[in-house]
């Protein structure tokens, strides 16, 4: 049984005059212990939302179908009341700004404990001690427990983040853009600390983002999402030498690379909109190898290869 | 574009030992003490040139110094010491007229072209702006000038967003209005910071392909960055900045093939590669860049250097040619001989 499996997400965001628009589209995937997902696409494609589905942590005007399983349980079902007990105990979450997730007048140290007292996982100087093991774990000092959120650089912040979701023993952390803001050589140290907790804890990541090097150097497997879809799912490596999907193609081939004197070429045209249902590939309009069906038929997701799969009426025949 | 125009020899641009500094604000408390005026030392004495039909680009971390010291090209700060010779002009000795008809012909680029145009303007109101603050042309005559400016930014037909708002246009066409905008008045200078990290991978290279059109055409482009991968890929030349320093600059495809300081090195090796087989052992550097108020002593670099020597903390090296290396390949290392 995998840690986490996802089946059938949908998200609709409800819009003025009842229309709404539909921001995640029958997602699936599985996850297992210490493997490292990267959800990949660009902006609007879904990925943040379908996380933020994982948590429960979508506002109000957003409803949720489909299956969340985490360890075989069925944690979507009730909404709030069964989210609500493996929201940072199992699940964990880093944000993008790790400005935004300390409070700016407590000491960091007491943010540390809060969520163990909250969860009951650790409490009083047992909690202050983990605290202060969980800020060594991700490389600062414990002498730093007593500062505060705006003392802190933005790279010691974004591990002080880290520290905070491993409060209370997840078995999954969710990363969204978690080095978005960051300069790449602290980057390479925050990416290098997750990869470490994930082998040394068995700790499942999935990393949302839309930097397609980062998640093809820190990820096992990749997801590729696009107009609220998974278009392509495989592992790293298969993607980027074996697309079978051609919006994955232009992706990596609209990439800069250190090391490629290939033409690096952009993706005409823009994403649909996603409040309006439409017929057919939802890439259509930007794909270089759209035929006659592609109008007409939507594709489903289908196995093109081992762990590979991808949502193209071409992707059986050729490579893309 | 007036590129060619009246081209005197010699860079268009070029940088000679641009100091700037910012003083920090004394507390009460501190002046009353007369604690000691202190200062963020942005740019520390750097020289560099651009020139027509040549892409340069500045990389480094935040708080490197390379907003500043596109700034200071600008004349949008006043640098403390050096020059700025804009086409033989030197900038930082201009009075405010002479920099007016100056500007025109250097132009910026920003980040965030969802903070840069103005949501009430059309998109013909926005690309005229220049002209009509410039009193260029008649009215109809500058409408011929932004519709060519359009095209030449890649929005074509032009008629098509002549009457458009910021908000009724992706990210990638928000950043061609901008750049329409710069282009109006034909500059002969682009300096572009940061242009395409706010925007959308696909559309990035649309954006990147259009400046190197542009340089082509014959204007220089000074591109601020922070991404490695998109220098490499574009530029014509790579300046490191490291604490308000160069350390290393050259062609391109030198200081990423061949890079001689360990700075250099240390950040191309983070750097992630788009192909997950193709694994480079980061050297990862241990803490964060030194406060720009305290510059180490010696190199600036040493108290992060992996192969520091003695004398590194007490000689502050010069930016020199190491043997074997390209023509205008230098690095400002003791060590810099491989």
């Amino acid at each position: 049984m995998s840690l986490l499996q996802v089946e059938e997400l949908h998200v609709w965001f409800d819009l003025a005059r009842g229309r709404e628009l539909h921001a995640v589209q029958g997602v699936s995937f599985a996850l297992d212990r210490g493997e490292r997902l990267g959800l990949v696409g660009e902006s609007g494609s879904g990925k943040t939302t379908a996380i933020l589905a994982l948590m429960g942590l979508l506002p109000p005007t957003a409803s949720v179908a489909g299956r969340v399983l985490l360890d075989g349980e069925d944690v979507l079902v009730r909404g709030e009341r069964t989210v609500a007990p493996h929201r940072w105990k199992d699940v964990a979450m880093v944000f993008q700004g790790a400005m935004n997730a300390f409070n700016p007048v407590k000491r960091i140290g007491a943010q540390l404990v809060e969520p163990m007292e909250q969860h009951g996982v650790a409490e009083g100087s047992r909690a202050e001690a983990r605290a202060a093991e969980l800020l060594e774990r991700v490389g600062i000092s414990r002498t730093r427990l007593r500062n505060y959120p705006h003392e802190f650089s933005g790279g010691m912040r974004q591990r002080a983040a880290i520290a905070m979701a491993l409060a209370c023993e997840p078995k999954l952390v969710l990363a969204d853009e978690p080095t978005t803001a960051l300069d790449v050589m602290v980057q390479a140290q925050i990416l290098e600390l997750l990869v470490s907790l994930t082998k040394d804890f068995g700790l499942a990541l999935i990393l949302v983002t839309h930097d397609l090097p980062v998640v093809a150097q820190t990820c096992t497997a990749a997801a590729v999402m696009y107009a609220g879809e998974i278009v392509e799912t495989g592992p790293t490596d298969v993607l980027y030498h074996e697309p079978r999907h051609p919006y994955t193609r232009l992706l990596f081939a609209a990439t800069p690379d250190l090391e490629s004197r290939d033409v690096v070429v952009s993706i005409p045209g823009t994403p649909p909109r996603l409040d309006e249902a439409a017929a057919g590939c939802p890439f259509r309009p930007r794909c270089d190898s759209a035929v006659a069906r592609c109008s007409l038929e939507r594709p489903l997701l289908q196995r093109v290869g081992d762990r590979h799969e991808a949502a193209c009426h071409m992707a059986a025949q050729v490579p893309a | 574009m007036t590129g060619g125009n009246g081209a005197s020899p010699g860079p268009l641009l070029q940088v000679e030992d641009l100091v700037v500094r910012y003083p920090v604000r004394r507390g009460i408390a501190e002046t009353a003490a007369r604690r000691p005026k202190q200062h963020v030392h942005a740019v520390s004495g750097i020289s560099f040139g651009v020139s027509r039909g040549e892409m340069v680009a500045l990389v480094g971390e935040s708080g490197c110094g390379k907003t500043t010291t596109a700034q200071a090209v600008l004349r949008l700060v006043r640098p403390e010491a050096g020059t700025v010779r804009f086409d033989g002009i030197d900038v930082t000795a201009l009075g405010s007229r002479e920099l007016r008809r100056l500007r025109r012909r250097m132009q910026i680029i920003y980040q965030d072209p969802y903070e840069s145009l103005d949501p009430r303007f059309r998109v013909e109101a926005t690309v005229a702006e220049a002209l009509v603050v410039h009193r260029e042309g008649t009215r109809e005559e500058r409408h011929r000038r932004v519709v060519g400016a359009l095209e030449l930014a890649g929005l074509s037909p032009p008629e098509l967003y002549l009457d458009r708002y910021p908000h009724e246009l992706s990210g990638g066409q928000r950043q061609r209005v901008a750049i329409a905008a710069s282009l109006a008045l034909g500059p002969d200078l682009l300096v572009a910071d940061e242009p395409v990290s706010m925007l959308d991978v696909s559309v990035r290279a649309g954006i990147l392909t259009l400046l190197d059109d542009l340089r082509d055409r014959g204007l220089g482009v000074l591109m601020i960055t922070h991404d490695l991968s998109t220098a490499a890929r574009f530029a014509d030349r790579i300046c490191v900045m490291y604490l308000g320093r160069i350390v290393e600059e050259g062609p391109a495809v030198q200081v990423v093939e061949d890079p001689r300081h360990p700075y250099t090195k240390a950040l191309l090796s983070v750097v992630p590669r788009r192909d997950p087989r193709r694994r480079v052992q980061p050297q990862i550097l241990r803490g964060e860049t030194p406060n720009p108020i305290a510059v180490p002593p010696g190199c600036r670099f040493h108290p992060r250097c992996p192969v520091a020597v003695d004398a590194c903390r007490t000689v502050d090296p010069e930016l020199r040619a190491p043997s074997g290396a390209a023509a205008g390949h230098r690095a400002a290392c003791l060590l810099a001989e491989r």
